[in-house]
């Protein structure tokens, strides 16, 4: 059994109150950092954990943190991102639905570590139960005094807010984040300044996703050089990964970082393989936005490594051959599935997502979502594969904000390891209306390439 | 003693420039001028907060700065990237920047109406000088256009939507320069628009000027709508005692009348004062003008072919008497728009 | 570009203008413009829809001029312009929950409700759309329903059947 240092609980009866989880060892990370520890002892502790940002970049959170402006009279802010959109994602609203305080306390002592007495969870819209949940397990941290003034008589003083989001994908990216946090249209803002400078209200602000923050309560307690000594390399610890698609056990999983891919997939532990019996064609390892992988490329790399789940291991080959971790969103696609049909659908998300400054993006995935969608329903051209390529590659690199590379990549990645089956598609545009391609080579063991 | 504004040595295809610290990679290339200038299309130096936008002036950071040489990862906006010492940026001179404009001015136009013969803006539009240099023979996109209907917001001014690129500079205006703001972007994505939601006029002393920073033919001026081509129509420099604005502007003849009044641009077309409302759509005698010289037009546009500037004998007249007498009337036409 | 004919004429009550306080109150002076898309969904879970004098009376709560409200209730995909159902049930139309049978519950609620995606049911009651990813792929195909936005999960024709039987049900004894 792998570790668990956010789950460890879910099982508890009633662990969303404050009574039980309390009861469960809760809320004492609270207790250290204000009785023994100064805000940069907790941010210390953090960089020594080797914690990366959860919410898909896997920026070293520690070290962001660090670089928090610190201007005298000036407050800061900590906002937490949890606008879960990423299509293939769901652990942050699994976390805050079933053990909310997780990411109380988590707030706390991040907002401490970084000298923030106002701090924001920024929920999507479409979370109101959890709205619901925060709130209320805000209530609760509040009457047993971790809230408000003076904390625990520490003289520290925070105060926690929950805000609604309106149905956007792009207010995941933070500078998008913090504008609609105004209540502006979420357009991200052109960086330079970053939020470290200039942030919520011109103000120097941090934004974290769910699960980073969650994660300072084990590295805490823990400290953070024992958080380290989980997972391989610069992927220490353990990941909440969303497991979809058609698999026989889909959920909420939380691994320590270094599992093989192979075992997440097939082993009873984790998702019991792929559901009804059926065979694995294909993997999006990491949420939509991350290149997809045929099922002879997700197991082992093009060395013929096994492919573990790190950041280092699923981007193994670039993207010629491997993917990213992102935000853990994994994503398993069976024999009968379709890529074509997939690919438009992931584009039509980022069509309806972008939000339309910038016209590379604004013009592009549009253009893209028209032309699979043609291909898709059986009135593709042989050239529409390379006027495809073309677009995402002249999207890709050249827009204000992430999204237009995420628009991008799973086009590119589909063209390049699906090829086959988007001509097929195209060559047999009837018949794809009524039958998929099926697993055709996908997979079949790969010839091994070693560096010469 | 004010502090020492620090400079920094920045070089842009190869050409060297001192320019202040804070300075833009653009506003550097149009300190150095010529073919090396990156295209705008939404950054406007005189409105706070544009740019970044429309992605024409992306541009290549080979190195850094002295200190930290290291190259920027992406192509850059260089109308929001700011200049470090030692910085070395490559713009027409990098195949990759060329490509990414031509990728841009080619999103820019799959859904734009290229409905340039009966647009008002045609011969000083910016999309078309952008499409003319960068842009391809043919279209690759074979979908339906987006189509908005045409509204028009107050009685002065037009709105085609269909022709807009979402530079979002009329919003920084009636941000910026009126006291309220009426219009904005609606919807998002490849749905976003310019409107006011419900129909409301802008109507405010200074709106007009959305006319003018409005790079293409989406915003225009009814007082002008089809009254003539703008390449046959001669600007002149004026003047006259504005309560409201500096009175300086630009009136375009055509024979003795005037048919519009704008603000005077400068040689990146933007607005060198803006104008209110009362001299641009009231003011449209010659009685009520002070004239000064002709325009200045760059000899690349097309209203120039048409254009009279000063007279400029060439060498071998001013320095040859019978050919000064054979040409007086022409020099003294010269001395008397001096 | 709306036109003002749909325009429902409203009066805050004084709950919901207490709770605008609420809201306002978390932020710093000056800022309450973040108010913004809380207050909107407080005006949303009262009437079902924004209306351009709704959007108006916000704008004025929270003296900010009514154009910014405009661009924030346009850009937002959950903020409904139009009157809707009493239910309109959202199914996640995206990847993973197309993988396990998204598209057959669509096609199931059209027929089931005799309604295109975006049309109102003839006894005012349902109205359904498809919407993006709402961040339960493992639990797909789902829907959710506002106010409160309560999900249902792992649906199948039967529970649509039954979801929908509920909720006529629930109205009736509202009645």
């Amino acid at each position: 059994m792998g570790r668990k240092l956010l789950l460890t609980h879910i099982d508890v009866p009633g662990i969303q109150s404050y009574s039980v989880y309390k009861a469960q060892g809760g809320y004492r990370s609270v207790d250290k950092v204000l009785k023994s520890m100064s805000p940069d002892d907790v941010v210390e502790e953090v960089k020594k954990s080797g914690l990366r940002g959860r919410g898909g970049a896997g920026f070293p959170t520690g070290m962001k943190w660090s670089f928090l402006a610190k201007p005298e009279g000036v407050p800061r802010y900590l906002v937490c991102n949890a606008d879960e959109s990423e299509p293939g994602t769901f652990k942050d609203r699994y976390l805050m639905t079933h053990i909310p305080h997780a990411l109380i306390e988590g707030m706390i002592v991040s907002s401490y570590a970084l000298g923030a007495h106002t701090s924001f969870i920024y929920v999507r819209g479409e979370m109101m139960p959890q709205i619901r949940i925060l709130e209320k397990a805000i209530a609760e941290a509040k009457a047993a005094g971790y809230l408000g003034k003076n904390i625990l008589g520490s003289g520290y003083d925070l105060e926690l807010y929950v805000q609604p989001g309106g149905g956007a994908y792009i207010c995941g990216e933070e500078t998008a984040l913090l504008e609609s946090l105004e209540g502006k249209r979420g357009n991200p803002r052109i960086k330079p300044p970053f939020p470290a400078i200039a942030g919520l209200y011109g103000c120097p602000t941090v934004v974290n996703n769910v699960e980073s923050i969650a994660a300072t309560v084990p590295i805490i307690n823990d400290g953070g050089e024992e958080y380290a000594k989980i997972g391989i390399e610069r992927s220490t610890g353990t990941k909440l990964i969303s497991a979809g698609g058609n698999l026989a056990k889909p959920g909420v999983y939380e691994i320590e970082l270094g599992l093989p891919v192979e075992e997440f997939i097939y082993s009873d532990e984790y998702c019991g393989g792929i559901a009804n019996g059926k065979k694995l064609k294909a993997v999006v390892a990491g949420g939509s936005s991350v290149p997809i992988l045929p099922a002879n490329l997700i197991t082992k790399t093009i060395k013929g490594d096994a492919r573990l789940m790190t950041y280092e291991s699923l981007a193994d080959g670039g993207f010629q051959s491997g993917t990213m971790m992102g935000s853990g969103g994994f994503i398993a696609f069976d024999e009968d599935q379709c890529i074509v049909r997939n690919t438009w659908n992931f584009t039509r998300f980022y069509r309806h997502e972008s939000c339309g400054q910038c016209s590379p993006c604004r013009e592009g995935t549009g253009w893209m979502e028209k032309v699979l969608y043609n291909i898709e329903h059986g009135q593709g051209t042989m050239n529409d594969i390379d006027l495809l390529w073309d677009i995402q590659r002249k999207i890709e690199g050249n827009t204000i904000c992430p999204l237009g590379d995420a628009a991008a990549w799973p086009v590119a990645a589909a063209i390049r390891h699906f090829r086959d089956e988007f001509e097929w598609h195209i060559n047999h545009g009837q018949e794809a209306q009524s039958r998929n391609y099926g697993l055709a080579h996908y997979a079949d063991p790969l010839e091994v390439v070693t560096e010469s | 003693m004010a502090e020492e504004i620090q400079k920094f040595q920045v070089s842009i295809d190869g050409i060297s420039v001192e320019v202040d610290a804070g300075t833009t990679i653009l506003n550097a290339a149009r300190q150095i001028g010529g073919d090396i200038v990156p295209p705008a299309m939404c950054y406007y130096s005189k409105l706070e907060g544009s740019g970044g936008k429309c992605r024409t002036c992306l541009v290549k950071v080979t190195k850094g700065s002295e200190k930290d040489p290291r190259p920027m990862p992406k192509l850059v906006a260089s109308c929001r990237t700011t200049v470090m010492d030692g910085m070395e940026v490559q713009n027409i001179t990098s195949p990759d920047v060329v490509d990414a404009r031509k990728s841009v001015v080619e999103m820019l136009l799959i859904n734009h109406p290229l409905d340039c013969p009966v647009c008002d803006q045609a011969g000083e539009c910016k999309l078309q000088d952008l499409g003319y240099e960068h842009g391809s023979e043919n279209t690759r996109y074979d979908f339906p256009r987006r189509t908005f209907e045409r509204i028009d917001i107050g009685d002065k001014i037009q709105l085609h939507m269909n022709r807009c690129i979402l530079c979002y500079r009329c919003v920084y205006v009636a941000n910026q320069l009126t006291d309220t703001r009426e219009h904005g972007i609606l919807y998002r994505g490849d749905h976003a628009e310019i409107s006011t939601y419900i129909e409301n006029a802008l109507d405010n002393d200074y709106i007009g000027n959305v006319i003018d920073v409005c790079p293409v033919g989406a915003l225009t001026d009814k007082t002008f709508r089809f009254k003539n081509r703008v390449w046959f129509t001669k600007p002149v420099n004026a003047h006259r005692d504005c309560p409201s604005c500096s009175g300086k502007v630009t009136l375009w003849y055509k024979g003795a009348d005037v048919l519009r009044v704008t603000a005077r641009k400068d040689e990146y077309d933007e607005v060198e004062e803006f104008i209110c409302n009362t001299c641009r759509f009231d003011k449209k005698e010659t009685s009520d003008w002070t004239l000064e010289d002709p325009t200045k037009i760059s000899q690349e546009s097309v209203i120039a072919s048409n254009h009279y500037t000063q007279f400029q004998p060439p060498a071998v007249i001013a320095e040859n008497t019978p050919l000064k007498e054979a040409n007086w009337e022409q020099l003294a036409r010269t001395e008397k728009l001096k | 570009m709306l036109s003002l004919k749909e325009n429902l004429v409203v009066d805050f009550s004084p709950s919901l203008l207490e709770k605008f306080g609420e809201i306002v109150a978390r932020y710093p002076e000056g800022r309450q413009k973040s108010a913004l898309l809380p207050i909107l969904h407080e005006v949303q879970a009262v009437y079902g829809w924004l209306s351009v004098d709704m959007m108006d009376k916000v704008a004025s709560y929270l003296s900010i001029k009514p154009i910014e409200v405009y661009e924030v209730a346009t850009f937002y995909s959950m903020y409904f312009l139009q009157p809707q159902g009493k239910y309109t049930l959202e199914v996640c139309r995206t990847g993973p929950c197309c993988l396990v049978g998204a598209e057959k519950i669509m096609d199931h609620l059209e027929d089931k409700l005799g309604i295109k995606e975006g049309e109102i049911s003839a006894d005012g009651l349902f109205s359904w759309r498809g919407v993006e990813c709402l961040a339960a792929c493992g639990f797909g195909p789902v829907l959710q329903i506002g106010p409160e936005y309560t999900f249902y999960e792992n649906l199948t024709p039967d529970s649509v059947d039954a979801l929908i039987a509920n909720l006529r049900t629930e109205a009736q004894a509202k009645d």
